[in-house]
């Protein structure tokens, strides 16, 4: 359903403005999404000051850097730092992106970072991505055959292979399925581009032995239907995916299987 | 989402934070267009209408349609059907599975802008 407001638990209200640095001349603004279930209260909006020549380039960095030196109650996940864990996607400059590989000097002005957009959120920038990894397991992400043979490895062409690019690189960090607007007003039913792409990867596997049954089960008006190529997730996608021209792959193979 | 959300979290912020994109600004308008023309078809059927009932009705009518407003209406009505046609001429392009990438779409985008401005200035003023 479409709610273009915030349910009132939600509504942000205005935050903490810690200090600034002391002695420091290249000082960036930056507002970071603050909420805290222990605390009960409402999400807000938190103001700190960046010292940017003792800070890395990354977003991640500044990140690092307040949770280090100013406010160690900041909250958000990060791993690999270097685009193939995933974890640290977030809204930033307003756009979903990863914290890791987006630098400072794309944003212009204050930087504004929130949880990743409408998910239910666990603490500050962590949003709760168990019902999309649920969608993910339901697309059945795995290599599935009837035949036995041949009972070594299943060799593919160079072809074959080739159509896997542009698809396997995809680390799963929900940044395109949280910024289209579809998936917003219907996330419950509709499947979004990430386990959509991947449901494309395992579709077109040459492998693979289960390409009708996959295709059957993505017949349905929400699971794949609900997207209107509005494109927000190809224009997001951190690691240069295109998830809307696999979900035309898969909308067209549905018509050429039925003529 | 509420029935996915385990607990009484809060939900993040998204319409208003998210910055408008190109893609999206060009695909909310083609349904935008298309609600705009359903409407229009309704006053369409009273302008019918009012032919039909009286001369009065139709003098009103007609004087509402041939004013400044009614040229505001009939020019807005005239971009959003041109607008409305190259957008679903676009998704004709996507379904074929043709410029499926986000240069190709944007640079659709700005021919459906341009090309409803353009078009409809000229039915203005041929019209």
């Amino acid at each position: 359903m479409v709610e273009l407001t915030l349910p009132k638990n939600s509504r942000m209200v205005s935050g903490k403005t810690w200090p600034k640095p002391e002695g420091a001349t290249n000082v960036r603004t930056v507002k970071i999404y603050r909420y805290d279930a222990v605390e009960g209260s409402a999400p807000r909006l938190d103001t700190y000051f960046v010292d940017l020549d003792t800070c890395g380039p990354m977003v991640l960095d500044v990140l690092i850097k307040i949770k280090n030196e100013i406010d160690p109650t900041l909250t958000f996940r990060r791993s690999c730092r270097e685009g193939i864990c995933g974890s640290c996607a977030m809204n930033i400059d307003g756009i979903n992106t990863l914290a890791c590989i987006y630098g400072i000097d794309e944003i212009e002005g204050d930087i504004k970072i929130y949880p990743l957009p409408h998910m239910p959120v666990v603490k500050d920038l962590i949003p709760d991505l168990t019902h999309f990894y649920a969608q993910h397991a339901s697309i059945m992400p795995w290599l599935e055959t009837a035949t036995n043979t041949p009972e070594k490895e299943w060799r593919q062409s160079i072809e074959d292979r080739k159509k896997l690019d542009g698809l396997y690189e995809c680390v799963m960090c929900a940044s395109c399925s949280t910024a289209c607007p579809s998936y917003w007003w219907n996330g419950d039913r509709y499947l979004g581009p990430a386990a959509l792409l991947h449901a494309y990867r395992w579709i077109i596997d040459s492998r693979d032995e289960a390409t009708g049954k996959r295709l059957d089960d993505l017949e349905d008006p929400f699971k794949l239907y609900r997207c209107h190529t509005i494109m927000n997730c190809t224009k997001t996608c951190p690691k240069g995916l295109n998830p809307a021209e696999a979900i035309a792959q898969v909308k067209k193979m549905m018509v050429e299987r039925r003529v | 989402m509420a029935d996915v959300n385990r607990g009484n979290r809060p939900l993040s912020p998204h319409l208003t934070i998210y910055r408008p994109q190109l893609t999206s600004m060009s695909s909310i308008m083609v349904r935008i267009t298309g609600i705009a023309l359903f409407c229009l078809s309704i006053l369409i059927v009273f302008w019918l209408l009012s032919v039909s009932s009286s001369e009065g009705a139709f003098g009103f009518m007609d004087g509402l349609m041939r004013s400044w407003f009614g040229d505001l209406i009939l020019f807005g009505a005239t971009w959003a059907l041109i607008y409305h046609m190259f957008g679903r001429l676009r998704h004709v392009i996507w379904d074929f599975g043709y410029c499926l990438d986000v240069e190709k779409s944007e640079k659709m985008a700005k021919i459906m802008f341009g090309g409803a401005t353009v078009l409809a200035i000229l039915v203005a003023l041929v019209v």
